[in-house]
């Protein structure tokens, strides 16, 4: 449990500092994500040591998402005023997008041979 | 001051109560949507706000105070994205046989996502402080709030709208794509992941494995556009 988790978190330390010196757009935990997938590529053992502590975590990703939420007791009268607005754009925006995106990748896939069988 | 009294006022001043409370509330939600046969609409994250929210007003307590306790599980959000390599990197093989097709239908369902989300707040009159608190709401919540953070929106109202976008895709993808009459688990499960993080992932494995998996890889991937894209798009609106 602690060596996995000292790793996570050297993963997520060095993509903060990385994402602060070189101004970049991600945010640091998404860069120790990324830093994480070559390192399990090119370091197979460390898959073995970090898959219990990742996995226990990310099945229990929802209840990290509920502080942040609870942030909506400070935000009701903007919710108030833009309540249609913020319902609308959320709603098409989201269907538009999954209907955009499955339509692509089939009409894609169906171009360059990608079967969904193989 | 009587017992009562002084045992509220250590409370209220020390981190355990509203950790006690953030769990146990999450406890709650998560028996709720099993209870309701993990319908989407029993989401557990918003069954846990809407109890912590009347328990805040109940006892007068401010979002500041409550978050000094609620800090510890928020702070695991930077963790949980690192973690999200594992998954990632185990479907590493699958990703590379769909190469092509997950690509273009990542930029397409990501700009999509983004831009008609300003597009019609924009046209709705929403100002430029919450147009930059909407653009990322289709990536991941801890990856979402940091986007949200750097472009000056407001990270916790993020967050709310991250939760919605999640429920509003699993609510309406089954019956909305079996309409439109896609069959390839693949596109349905990677569009659901692009534009409704995993909230929409989690659907996704309930309907069927194929369309789980790429619903993750579309997530992870999404996360890493959505940091690219937003800012960019933002920019059109401003």
């Amino acid at each position: 449990m602690v060596p996995a988790l000292s790793i996570i978190l050297i993963f997520q330390l060095v993509g903060e500092v990385i994402s602060r010196a070189l101004h970049l757009p991600l945010p640091g935990p998404v860069l120790g994500m990324v830093g994480l997938v070559v390192a399990l590529q090119v370091i197979p053992p460390l898959g073995a040591l970090i898959r219990p502590a990742a996995q226990g975590l990310l099945a229990n990703l929802a209840l990290l998402f509920v502080p942040a939420g609870v942030g909506v007791v400070a935000h009701l009268p903007t919710i108030a005023a833009h309540g249609l607005a913020l319902a609308v754009s959320l709603v098409v925006s989201t269907l538009l997008a999954i209907t955009v995106g499955a339509l692509t990748f089939t009409w894609v896939a169906r171009l360059v041979g990608s079967n969904p069988d193989d | 001051m009587t017992d009562a009294a002084l045992i509220w006022s250590y409370l209220a001043s020390k981190p355990l109560l509203w950790l006690a409370a953030t769990l146990i509330a999450y406890w709650a939600g998560d028996r709720l949507y099993r209870l309701a046969r993990c319908n989407p609409i029993a989401n557990p994250v918003m069954i846990a706000v809407a109890l912590l929210a009347v328990l805040l007003w109940l006892t007068g307590t401010n979002y500041e105070s409550y978050f000094d306790g609620a800090q510890f599980v928020h702070f695991m959000l930077g963790p949980a994205t690192v973690c999200l390599a594992v998954p990632l990197q185990a479907n590493l093989a699958k990703i590379r046989k769909a190469l092509v097709p997950i690509a273009v239908a990542l930029v397409a369902g990501s700009f999509t996502a983004v831009f008609s989300a300003l597009a019609i707040a924009w046209a709705l009159g929403a100002d430029k402080g919450l147009l930059a608190t909407l653009a990322p709401k289709s990536a991941t919540a801890p990856v979402a709030i940091g986007i949200s953070e750097s472009l000056g929106g407001a990270p916790t109202l993020t967050a709310v709208l991250v939760l919605l976008t999640g429920m509003i895709g699993a609510i309406f993808v089954t019956p909305m794509l079996n309409a439109i009459g896609l069959t390839d688990w693949r596109a349905r499960g990677f569009a659901t992941g692009v534009a409704a993080h995993g909230i929409g992932t989690a659907r996704a494995f309930q309907v069927n494995d194929t369309a789980g998996v790429f619903a993750s890889i579309g997530m992870g991937l999404n996360a890493v556009l959505t940091a690219f894209l937003a800012p960019l798009v933002l920019q059109l609106f401003l």
